[in-house]
């Protein structure tokens, strides 16, 4: 138990914290949105693993990080625009969409980057991102290391948690999103197009979802693998019901998810008895709980699953 | 020269040659993007699925090697099958999958002085129930308490994958090799083969009579019917005395077992042992297949048999074009949504206005 | 005076059904003009097509003069009018602020709420319509729920306010601050359409009453010029009514007894508020009233889909208050429902799974796990015989029947298990003539066979033909019993709109 104690451990553990939770704010910030608008995305998974992969690919050819970066967030895009096909134009099941979209984007990381890598004995790594310390704040006793030295997407990350809590409920875009999410035959009726802020709003999921992805393979990692994001999708799942679809409690979640994630990986190290998939599971067994409770409540959009369609 | 103009409206009801047609568009369509795919690669498609067929079916051994990857599928399929024909959304198939191949090893790894009949039986049983449990849990936060079943019993899948690995290197690590898999069960516990000079065993009997048995269930029985009806029409099946709460579960209980003897089947019949990735995702290409059955028992069959063909020619045809066996995946993830397009257009007819 | 809203030979017509028949319907600067008729008259879909909402099959729409096209309610929002539905479309985790600027194009990218709720606050004293404009919408009650949306519609600075039966879901009291807040209205100078079938209420408030009976227009007139009894005339029409039915000679004892029973609707407001009543074997109790007076309630109650709020239901002399509907069914009670599609049949599955889903779970038609489809075909096949149900084959879905013989199936599946009471709601909505008759004779024949029937239906000539005694529903109360002929048309009609029939002298 001492090696819990002691300040090195605990500043190491805090600020992987942060950085474990970067790829969960981002990708929840991107599925709130979508799940806002009434659209639930189960080709998160699959987006963050093609983003992975493109940004990888793309960062191995060109030497630059944040190319990488935007054209995962572009590849999400094209993803999201398919979901979008299917959700709202076509209008069927978002649940099969969704899993038809992981398992497709998914079997496609894997095909490009084997047709395209092959399978060296030494596979390619990229040089990832450094964190960055921000001057004088970094040097901060206990608080700098863990806040002030993280890589440029955790800071971005941060960032977005207001801003996206900005646009969701300051501005008139997030208030007819949140409308077609809520009651689109009244937002229709009072001319707001739904499938276009549809559209829109999975156009940003995707992007996001595709950063989240890049951020495995340029900064936690430095190659690609199959299993690089390991089906924290699904944790974005149920983070978005365990914040209650409000940007802030994201990044409150995201760091208590990250967090369990950052401490199995130093138990493990260490050879802690408890095996550590039991913290890994904690948090889909919460998900679930919070759904029992919330689903008396019903506070999550109520068109989630429905699409609509005008008589 | 004024266009014709296109009405679309719902179809009053959906002819036979439709409902058959409609998947195998799907697959040519799904096979025709997947070429595309396939160029990019700069790599020859046409040669890329001969070689996907003729090494699933061309030689004895790929033929049995397809039955065997078969076997599996059949389960996870008509599990999805049956729950999604009562509405129960179960994409848990897969954690289910691994609940059976967890008690199975659990049995068998017991080394139990049984004859081997009643051994295997006992493994079935015991797997059944495992699978059972696990997807009722999901099934009655949907009875009773409206929890969306889609999101629990995926969640339900990662669950289940981290006990079980957590079991794999904890307590059933193989002392001998150090490596996360349990011991080789009891011999006796191990299911036949059932033709020589092939991995093809028992499971696929398992396979078969669990599809008599769903197939009779649904068309013969009491608890058929009020499955048929909740999954139709829940609101009516209600008002007209139909206790729609217990069929819930009842479904969520059988489908969890059903796709509990696919893991049963891959340990007691294929490894003999359980290890972290007993599964490349059976349980979610059993969605696939339960979609591109229509969910008709006697179609899962043939599903099952297709992707069967579709997973172990990959392997062949990789080796022999280049081409990464990973193209199969992208073929499921395609078919999925080319199939989803097909479901619009059994709903939705496109006739010209009057 | 020029109108400001001026709708000329209007004609809608939906498969089927012609719901206007050449309408010419004016709203004038000032005034508040009542549409007045029965369910189905075709009030509310002569506004929907002012509101874009439906189409027009024929005629034109001028507005302000100027003949337009309104294709969808921007349209109608861009020309000035603003329609209050029966169903509100509110946002309900929203604020009041929120859901009254949604979606409009002044909101700039930014949402300026605080402008915004100084603006509404200023409307809200010009119009006298209170909410707190930071509660969200499901805090709110009814009345001030609708009050939003009368904002909403205001805000847009539409002169032309239609409000379809706004007093529906409205206490007294709210009522009446609603019509206070329509004079206000109507002396600014903005048009108020006011849709309802309550004839005191548009005698009280309206300056025109327009009357509308089977689509078409039937006659103009003001509160000044007419009195309540030639109104409810006007509304429900005075033809001679064919006598089907004779008075039952053979009636029992009491079946079912229903005390004081009270019953919630779907939307939160009390819709059954304490009612009495008893049926015998063998006679028929019509339940006469305007949809929405508490019929649907009444019905999800003895069906056993729905829970009573306080109040007991007995069935020969047996407590069932709050069973199932599986007992329900099991106690011998037969149930044809007023919405068939949803609650009536299971539309994919075949039609004899159809026939027998009330009873599959009893000899003959099952034995342990299995059901006996030789003796289900066999049972279908007979009743489709028996009761002239048109189909190529029993294996065929139901869906796949047309209406008329959706509702025999509907009506074999009850009358083969020979209920001794039967509750049918509605039972000959959008059936033809052959069909209407098929299905009163069969009643009538299970009347004579002992059976206790509760027909509730809006349709007023089913009910006088067919009853042996007859209760009148208004806002969830009785207004009164009547035995068969006791009363005449314009009678009931005057109760289906509120007066009680100790009060019926008094009205003249």
């Amino acid at each position: 138990m001492k090696e819990f104690l002691t300040a090195g451990f605990l500043i190491g553990l805090l600020s992987a914290t942060l950085r474990m939770a970067t790829p969960l704010i981002i990708a929840t910030l991107g599925e709130t949105f979508s799940e806002r608008s009434g659209v639930l995305n189960l080709g998160i998974e699959g987006t963050m693993l093609l983003g992975s992969l493109v940004a990888f690919l793309v960062a191995y050819r060109t030497n630059n990080l944040w190319l990488g970066v935007l054209s995962a967030g572009f590849s999400g895009i094209l993803l999201s625009l398919l979901m979008a096909f299917f959700t709202v134009t076509l209008g069927v099941s978002q649940h099969v969409s969704g899993l038809g979209i992981t398992i497709f984007a998914s079997g496609l990381s894997l095909f490009i980057y084997r047709q395209v890598i092959g399978s060296p004995s030494i596979p390619p790594t990229v040089t990832t991102f450094k964190t960055v310390a921000v001057p004088l704040l970094s040097r901060i006793p206990i608080v700098g290391p863990i806040l002030f030295d993280q890589y440029a997407l955790t800071y971005i990350a941060i960032l977005l948690v207001p801003i996206c809590g900005y646009i969701l409920f300051k501005t008139n875009f997030g208030l007819s999103l949140r409308a077609v999410g809520e009651n689109p035959e009244s937002a229709d009726a009072l001319g707001i197009n739904v499938y276009k802020t549809r559209y829109v709003s999975l156009m940003i999921a995707g992007f996001l979802m595709g950063i989240a992805g890049s951020f495995f393979t340029l900064a936690y990692f430095n190659m690609f693998l199959y299993g690089i994001v390991g089906g924290r999708g699904w944790v974005c799942i149920a983070l978005v019901i365990f914040a209650n679809w409000i940007p802030s409690k994201v990044l409150l979640g995201a760091l208590l998810f990250g967090g369990v994630d950052a401490l199995q990986l130093r138990l493990q190290a260490i050879g802690f008895n408890i095996p550590y998939q039991f913290f890994l599971m904690m948090p889909y067994v919460l998900t679930i709980i919070v759904l029992v409770i919330v689903a008396r409540r019903a506070s999550y959009p109520s068109a989630l699953l429905k699409p609509y369609r005008r008589e | 020269m004024k266009l014709p103009k296109f009405v679309v409206e719902k179809r009053s009801h959906l002819p036979v040659w439709l409902r058959v047609l409609l998947p195998v568009f799907a697959i040519l369509l799904s096979f025709i993007f997947t070429s595309i795919i396939i160029l990019f690669a700069k790599k020859n498609p046409i040669s890329a699925f001969y070689n996907i067929f003729y090494g699933a079916l061309g030689t004895r051994l790929g033929l049995m090697e397809t039955i065997v990857k078969t076997t599996p599928l059949i389960l996870t399929g008509v599990a999805v099958s049956l729950a999604f024909t009562g509405k129960f959304w179960n994409i848990g198939a897969e954690g289910q999958l691994y609940a059976g191949a967890f008690a199975a090893t659990w049995v068998g790894i017991m080394k139990l002085p049984l004859p081997s009949p009643l051994y295997i039986l006992l493994e079935i049983a015991v797997g059944f129930i495992a699978g059972a449990l696990w997807g009722v849990i999901p099934g009655v936060l949907k009875a009773k308490y409206k929890v969306d079943d889609v999101v629990t019993t995926l969640l339900m899948n990662s669950i289940m994958i981290y006990l079980v690995t957590a079991v794999l290197e904890g307590a059933w690590r193989d002392p001998v090799t150090s490596w996360p898999q349990s011991i080789m069960i009891a011999t006796n516990a191990e299911f036949p083969k059932l033709v020589a000079k092939s991995r093809v065993h028992f499971g696929i009997v398992v396979a078969l009579v669990a599809i008599v048995l769903v197939y009779i269930l649904l068309k013969y029985t009491k608890l058929g019917f009020e499955i048929r009806a909740t999954g139709s029409k829940s609101e009516a099946a209600h008002f007209l005395g139909i206790n729609t709460t217990k069929t819930i579960i009842l479904t969520a209980l059988i489908s969890g077992g059903l796709a509990a003897l696919a893991g049963v089947g891959e340990v007691a019949g294929l490894h003999y042992h359980l290890t972290e990735n007993i599964s490349p995702g059976y349980g979610y290409t059993g969605i696939i297949i339960a979609m591109l059955a229509g969910l008709n028992p006697i179609a899962v069959v043939l599903a099952s048999f297709f992707f069967g063909i579709i997973i172990t020619g990959a392997q062949y045809m990789s080796r022999i074009t280049g081409i990464t066996s990973f193209i199969a995946d992208v073929v499921q993830g395609v078919i999925l949504l080319t199939m989803l397009g097909m479901l619009l257009l059994q709903e939705y007819g496109i006739r010209r206005a009057k | 005076m020029e109108a400001v809203v001026s709708m000329r030979g209007i004609k809608k017509v939906f498969p089927g059904v012609i719901a206007n028949d050449n309408v010419n319907f004016d709203a004038y600067r000032g005034e508040i003009v009542a549409l007045l008729g029965e369910n189905g008259a075709g009030k509310t879909t002569l506004m929907k097509m002012l509101y874009g909402m439906y189409s027009k099959t024929e005629g034109d729409i001028f507005v302000r003069g100027r003949k337009v096209e309104i294709n969808s309610p921007k349209d109608a929002i861009d020309l000035g009018i603003g329609m209050i539905h029966q169903h509100f479309t509110l946002v309900n985790p929203f604020t009041v602020i929120e859901n009254i600027i949604l979606g409009m194009k002044e909101n700039g990218i930014m949402l300026k709420l605080d402008d915004a709720k100084r603006k509404i606050q200023d409307y809200m004293k010009r119009y006298q319509l209170y909410v707190d404009p930071d509660s969200k919408i499901f805090q709110l009650s009814v009345g001030e729920k609708q009050r939003v949306e009368i904002l909403k519609v205001l805000f847009r600075n539409a002169d032309v306010l239609i409000l379809d039966e706004a007093t529906a879901v409205l206490t007294p009291q709210e009522a009446e601050n609603l019509f206070k807040t329509l004079k206000i209205l109507k002396d600014e100078g903005k048009s108020i359409i006011f849709i309802s079938h309550k004839l005191y209420e548009v005698f009280e408030i309206s300056d025109r009453i327009v009357v509308l009976r089977n689509g078409k227009v039937i006659g103009e007139t003001s509160p000044t010029e007419t009195n309540i009894k030639e109104l409810a005339k006007m509304m429900v029409g005075k033809e001679v009514i064919d006598i089907v039915s004779e008075k039952s000679r053979k009636v029992g004892n009491t079946i079912i007894k229903v005390e004081d029973l009270f019953a919630t609707s779907k939307r939160g407001h009390m819709a059954i508020n304490g009612i009495s009543f008893e049926v015998k074997s063998g006679e028929i109790l019509g339940v006469a009233g305007v949809s929405g007076n508490g019929q649907k309630e009444l019905e999800d109650v003895i069906s056993g889909i729905k829970k009573p709020h306080s109040g007991a239901i007995y069935f020969n002399g047996q407590n069932i208050t709050g069973s199932s509907p599986k007992n329900i069914i099991d106690f011998g009670i037969g149930r044809i429902p007023e919405d068939r599609m949803e609650n009536g049949i299971i539309g994919e599955i075949p039609i004899y799974e159809n026939i027998v889903v009330e009873c599959y779970d009893s000899k003959p038609f099952c034995n342990a796990f299995f059901l006996n489809y030789r003796e289900i075909c066999k049972y279908a096949e007979n009743l489709t015989s028996e009761f002239d149900i048109r189909t190529p084959s029993v294996n065929f879905p139901l869906r796949t029947l047309s209406g008329g013989n959706i509702q025999k199936a509907i009506l074999a599946r009850v009358l083969s298990r020979e209920p001794r009471f039967i509750i049918a709601s509605q039972p000959t909505r959008g059936l033809d003539v052959g069909a209407t008759q098929y299905i009163h004779s069969k009643l009538i024949e299970a009347r004579e066979r002992g059976c206790g029937i509760l027909l509730i239906s809006e349709d007023l000539d089913e009910i006088l033909n067919l009853s042996d005694r007859i209760m009148v529903l208004y806002n969830g109360k009785v207004m009164g019993f009547a035995d068969k002929s006791e009363l005449s048309r314009e009678e009931i009609g005057l109760m289906m709109t509120g007066t009680k029939k100790e009060a019926l002298n008094e009205v003249a």
